[in-house]
């Protein structure tokens, strides 16, 4: 490209007002070996654009696919199994559930029994109290003493 | 999406990725840290990838703000002293002594350089894009961007012109 040419394009770069393919052509043209001289002063500015376009990154990323989750869900599941494992296998042996579990038809019949066994005790408790009156019998029957006092006292005038 | 398609996507723009980190962190590493950073977090949002108008833009901007954050964290700061990696072994090796020098005098001056100016330059400049995508990546109007660039580039020719003039980097 013509000297004059690059010298307006610089004055438009500078300001900022040039276009990619301008800013290409000046790359280009800064990119021989030899530039005019004047001129040279800007050839490490663009030389050094073009080396800093080729700079890569080569460190290599490891990129998980969804395992990460998978392995804290098993994590997961493997804590969950451990916990109920331990309760399971303890509650055998340690102490008793306090609530046995009747079914409901097993605690009818016990009550019934129960009401039964009332029943009947309370019959028992009124035939005792019969024994009362035994007692007011034995009471009577000490009255024939005094009966037998009295035969005793006519008989001993008799003789 | 599978990893292959993801790679199909991703790989063009990666490094560009890298490079936009590099501009603004400096660090060959801590660039590259950044770089696994933002492909691991688009790897995570692959679902929503194929939504995303622009995956490459959309990426650029993340770029743009994941680094930014570093340099205002302390960590970042203590490493930007320690870094003196100018020269870019594999592109280098095969030029002169001398544009060597020039290369990593270059890279001084860019170093210097205000962030966003920084950004500007790089994308125009470097990966060449047009303002349009450039104003999408860095939510900037094309205006500023103009002025941005305008700045930078004069700048950069100061110290060029300085350099000549005494004769000393």
């Amino acid at each position: 490209m013509e000297l004059a040419n690059i010298e307006k394009l610089l004055e438009k770069y500078f300001e900022a007002k040039t276009t990619i393919a301008e800013e290409k052509a000046l790359q280009t043209y800064f990119s021989q070996d030899e530039v005019a001289p004047h001129l040279e002063d800007y050839k490490p500015m663009f030389d050094y654009f073009s080396v800093a376009k080729e700079e890569q990154f080569t460190r290599h990323v490891p990129l998980k696919p969804e395992r990460k989750s998978i392995y804290k869900w098993i994590s997961v599941a493997a804590a969950a199994v451990l916990i109920l494992g331990v309760y399971f296998s303890q509650s055998p042996i340690g102490v008793q559930p306090d609530q046995p579990s009747y079914t409901e038809a097993e605690l009818k019949t016990a009550e019934k029994a129960l009401a039964m066994l009332s029943i009947n005790l309370n019959r028992g408790v009124e035939k005792v109290e019969h024994l009362d009156n035994f007692n007011k019998g034995a009471v009577k029957v000490n009255h024939l003493d005094e009966f037998k006092t009295n035969t005793n006292r006519f008989l001993n005038k008799k003789q | 999406m599978n990893q292959a398609d993801f790679l199909h996507i991703v790989m063009p723009f990666k490094d560009k990725v890298f490079r936009l980190a590099k501009r603004l962190l400096v660090s060959n590493e801590e660039a590259e840290d950044a770089t696994q950073e933002i492909l691991l977090k688009l790897w995570s949002k692959k679902e929503q990838i194929e939504n995303y108008a622009n995956v490459e833009a959309f990426t650029m901007t993340m770029t743009k703000n994941f680094c930014l954050d570093r340099l205002k964290s302390k960590q970042a700061n203590n490493l930007k002293l320690v870094h003196s990696n100018y020269k870019d072994e594999s592109v280098s090796l095969q030029k002169q002594v001398e544009a060597k020098d020039s290369m990593s005098w270059m890279a001084r001056i860019m170093e210097k350089l205000p962030e966003q100016q920084k950004m500007v330059l790089q994308l125009r400049d470097i990966e060449q894009y047009e303002f349009e995508e450039i104003g999408k990546m860095l939510n900037m109007k094309p205006t500023a961007i103009r002025v941005a660039l305008s700045r930078a580039r004069k700048a950069i020719r100061e110290e060029l012109i300085k350099k000549h003039n005494y004769g000393v980097s």
